[in-house]
């Protein structure tokens, strides 16, 4: 049939009921109900505006309605053709955006949302490349490192491994050729600090590296950057083509007989290749697979080299440390993780996105004060913490400092700085599952415990969450576990235990009740969960029969309805749509 | 670069420059383009932008980008800064609010107080 006009009908509304029964009966009485078609949506939008309705093809919204100006609307737009202009919507003007309170401290973001990328000179008139300078003109390279052992900067990758270091294993190498690398190839699931780092302030991380290189004595560098990052890796090139322009990358910079050049190499997007050895061979135009260590790349690294290689962060805090002087640093954080770290906020708090924060901030500042509190004033559940292979952190450590030691002793890891926050509502075994089934994927294979060890977990896992869970499988999880991290090269096995481990030492009740009782106590296993209709807070209404997608709920008009089970696939919609709430999940 | 003082001086033209005096610039305005902003329409935002510059003839603006400043969720963003005046950030500056702003706060000089992100407390 061909409608000359559509209503779309919120029925988020507690009287949206009454309002389509005014909406369908009007029409009737006019004789329109072959002419014009009410379609049923869960919501239009805004709630406030509640009940609402909007009719095309004009596309008119009209808010706030009551069954009589239902019928007002139907006689006056739909019989007519003239709009009812004082129900319809009307832009109301927008309150303040708030910006949201913080205990951010920027040295790392300091100039991003500041500068014009694109223009070197921005990044020059806010002191940019004067670290550079007075390495180049006034330092040694040892006082170049003492300056970064003062400082307590420690690897931003996520191992925390003590930057200057490395440096100076580097540094202390013979080599024809050395090199420093950027890893770039920031692939966590939600991870976004360096991708900002570099489509906002790629200056700050050159300058990093090529301090870098003149304290180990390399005069060439790679960046590392995944291809999915098309943005940053041309905001990299321009920056780095305005940087030999400028003879900030060249020869002879600064008149001192440094050279130092950067070419960008660009990563296919396997998540391994993070790793420092996978990196490398990755570079080399090799499989991206890790190797053993040692040598360390500090030894031999790319084209058996003595290399450095830090993470985009930790090169990017390097100008600020030479131009404030290492004190200055180590006054933020704690005893041994000193400075500031950036956070991709995930998951469900008020305000997710990328922040900055001294190390030492409490798990539940960052929530609570950074975070905006958990969205919908639900209650906080854990936080997993470092990406796909960290630990989930449960409520009792809300008020734990966020450190390098701390989070390794409650089974997590501080990783590139994942911060995915879980309410209530989250099913831990199948948050679990999610990130094993992620890490199944990803592994390259090399390492037989990660390569089999990990389908069999997932195996495990998914068989828990569909209800064909059986006494033992949380042992033999933690078995499987202790074998894959042992015997592991590289930290994606060594970590892919992690949310598992961590979700049975916190939440073992939750597998039990998936093992023993068949039960979900979050409601997220859709094998696990029933839904079903209240008899006594039923209508009969028959709007969750008419919106079931496998016509699994039977009842007549104003008859209770009845969900058979056998064929429903537990999506939801009748719960959603039902105006008196009486589907519930068991 | 040879020297020291090659970036100094490099420095203080580009400050300079941001001061906007003396080269016929009357206001700035900065549209936020990281991977956030462009996602959420910075593109349309900034071509929108040149688009209503061009078309009411205004010429002592200049347009430049940056990169995500921590606010993702009020992407589009644009900052605009007139003379000497505080520089102002908008939230959630789509394709169709931007003739508005540029005839309210460019052409009027009165904020557009609705759309602006508060300053953090």
């Amino acid at each position: 049939m061909v409608y000359r006009a559509h209503v779309l009908l919120s029925s988020a509304a507690e009287q949206s009921g009454e309002i389509e029964q005014a909406l369908l009966d009007s029409l009737y009485n006019l004789n329109l109900q072959d002419e014009v078609q009410v379609l049923e949506v869960a919501t239009l939008g805004n709630p406030r505006l509640e009940p609402q309705i909007v009719v095309y093809p004009e596309g008119i919204q009209y808010v706030k309605l009551t069954p009589e100006n239902v019928q007002h609307i139907v006689e006056e737009h739909l019989y007519k053709g003239r709009l009812v202009e004082d129900l319809m919507y009307v832009e109301e003007p927008v309150e303040p955006l708030p910006a949201p309170s913080t205990k951010e401290i920027r040295v790392v973001l300091r100039n991003i949302g500041k500068i014009d990328p694109l223009n070197i000179e921005d990044y020059i008139a806010e002191n940019g490349y004067q670290a550079l300078a007075k390495a180049l003109t006034e330092m040694t390279p040892e006082e170049v490192m003492e300056e970064m052992k003062i400082s307590g900067l420690r690897g931003r990758g996520g191992a925390g491994f003590p930057t200057w270091l490395k440096w100076s294993f580097a540094q202390r190498a013979s080599g024809d050729a050395k090199y420093v690398i950027c890893n770039g190839d920031e692939g966590d699931p939600g991870a976004f600090m360096n991708r900002r780092v570099l489509e906002g302030d790629p200056h700050s991380v050159i300058e990093g590296m090529a301090i870098a290189a003149y304290v180990i004595g390399a005069e060439k560098g790679y960046f590392y950057v995944r291809a999915e990052y098309p943005i940053a890796i041309n905001t990299l090139r321009v920056a780095i083509e305005q940087a030999r322009e400028y003879g900030l990358l060249g020869e002879n910079i600064f008149g001192s007989g440094f050279d130092f050049d950067i070419e960008i190499r660009m990563g296919a997007g396997a998540f391994v290749c993070g790793e420092e050895t996978a990196l490398m061979h990755s570079i080399e135009g090799k499989r991206g697979m890790p190797r053993t260590r040692p040598p360390f790349p500090a030894q031999s690294g790319l084209w058996q080299k003595p290399t450095n290689i830090n993470n985009v962060e930790s090169y990017a805090n390097v100008p600020q440390i030479l131009l404030k002087g290492g004190e200055w640093f180590a006054s933020m954080g704690t005893e041994k993780s000193k400075g500031t770290k950036t956070f991709a906020i995930a998951g469900k708090v008020k305000r997710t996105g990328l922040v900055e924060v001294p190390l030492g901030i409490t798990i539940r500042e960052i929530v609570y004060d950074v975070g905006g509190g958990i969205l919908n004033d639900k209650k906080f559940k854990a936080v997993q913490t470092g990406g796909p292979m960290g630990g989930c952190i449960p409520e009792q450590y809300l008020d734990m400092p966020v450190d390098y030691e701390t989070l390794g002793k409650v089974g997590s890891i501080m990783g590139s700085g994942g911060f995915v926050v879980m309410d209530e509502e989250t099913c831990m075994v199948d948050i679990a599952r999610f990130f094993m089934e992620f890490v199944q994927d990803e592994s390259c294979g090399k390492c037989v415990p990660c390569r089999v060890g990990t389908r069999r977990m997932l195996e495990i896992l998914t068989d828990i969450c569909e209800g064909r869970g059986k006494p033992g499988d949380i042992e033999r999880l933690e078995e499987l576990g202790e074998y894959i991290r042992k015997g592991s090269l590289c930290g994606l096995g060594q970590g892919a235990p992690n949310p598992v481990l961590s979700t049975i030492k916190y939440f073992r009740d939750e597998y039990e009740a998936h093992i023993y009782d068949k039960q979900c106590p979050a409601k997220v296993c859709r094998k696990l969960i029933e839904y079903k209709i209240d008899p006594d807070t039923c209508i009969g209404c028959t709007r969750c029969a008419r919106n079931c997608p496998v016509n699994c709920i039977s009842g007549e008009a104003k008859e209770v309805h009845v969900i058979n089970p056998d064929v429903c696939i537990r999506c939801g919609i009748c719960s959603q749509v039902c105006p008196v709430d009486a589907v519930h999940i068991y | 670069m040879k020297s020291l003082e090659e970036l100094q001086k490099i420095k203080e033209r580009a400050l300079q420059r941001r001061k906007l005096s003396g080269e016929g610039t009357r206001a700035r305005i900065i549209v936020a383009m990281g991977t956030c902003g462009i996602a959420a329409g910075a593109r349309d935002t900034m071509a929108a932008i040149l688009k209503t510059l061009e078309e009411k003839k205004i010429t002592d603006v200049t347009v430049t980008q940056t990169g995500c400043m921590g606010l993702c969720e009020y992407e589009p963003i644009v900052q605009v800064k007139v003379g000497e005046e505080d520089l102002i950030t908008y939230g959630h500056i789509d394709v169709n609010r931007v003739p508005e702003l540029i005839e309210k706060h460019l052409i009027g000089g009165e904020p557009m107080e609705a759309w602006i992100i508060q300053p953090s407390s």
